[in-house]
């Protein structure tokens, strides 16, 4: 399985901080795009995606074990 | 604490950010911080929540005090950003650059908000008297798509 984190708007869309996944061997694009249509997300185009704490590309693929985070954007300072 | 880079859920202290930059070789410390803003675009706000990603988050403010120094060299910098729930003028973040001349300490913690503001994973939620929402500063201005990667980021990148 593979940790999913929420944060900020997509937590509260989803009611949740973390889904675990069937996810590894899918790339973050392939990620991205189950859970839009799992959970009726409009748009998920301008959220990133971190794998274990590092910006990661949409072809990159996920391991069994690996810790990934939804990134919507962000608004710090 | 001996970390430069933190996130914290505790009021912010200048003279503690300040003090981890303070050393002999600077003859400047720029010091910027970002405060609760009551009025945005005459929206009143009722006060700011902030969200983190605290581990990922403290890695990039720590990446950006490293092309800090990529960039002007002898330059010292330390960060703190605050979460949780945020008052009218509380401090949200407190940066410190220490560099031998002025112009250099300037610069670097100007790039260092703007940089904050593009990759730590840290969100602010306004809270007005007829509602709530998380604020994305990017939103609708800027497709991720075509901002990553960074040069900075591409080291960090899962391939």
């Amino acid at each position: 399985m593979v940790d999913v984190l929420l944060f900020a708007e997509l937590q509260e869309a989803t009611g949740k901080d973390k889904i675990a996944v069937e996810a590894a061997g899918m790339t973050v694009a392939e990620l991205k795009k189950n859970f839009v249509a799992q959970y009726h997300m409009e748009n998920m185009s301008n959220v990133m995606v971190a794998v274990n704490e590092e910006y990661a590309r949409d072809d990159a693929v996920i391991n069994e074990g690996d810790v990934v985070a939804f990134i919507p954007p962000v608004s710090g300072g | 604490m001996e970390k430069n880079f933190w996130i914290t859920d505790q009021p912010l202290d200048i003279e503690t950010v300040i003090a981890k930059v303070i050393r002999p070789e600077a003859g400047a410390v720029n010091l910027f911080t970002g405060t609760v803003r009551e009025f945005t675009k005459g929206k009143r706000t009722l006060f700011l929540e902030y969200q983190a990603y605290k581990p990922m988050a403290e890695k990039k403010l720590a990446e950006i005090g490293r092309e800090i120094e990529a960039k002007w060299g002898n330059a010292k910098t330390a960060i703190a950003h605050r979460i949780g729930r945020l008052d009218i003028s509380e401090l949200a973040v407190v940066i410190a650059v220490s560099t031998p001349h002025r112009k250099d300490a300037f610069a670097a913690s100007r790039y260092a908000i703007d940089r904050i503001k593009e990759i730590v994973p840290i969100w602010k939620k306004e809270h007005w008297e007829d509602g709530s929402q998380w604020i994305g500063d990017q939103k609708e201005r800027v497709s991720y798509e075509e901002r990553i990667p960074t040069p900075q980021e591409i080291r960090g990148i899962k391939r």
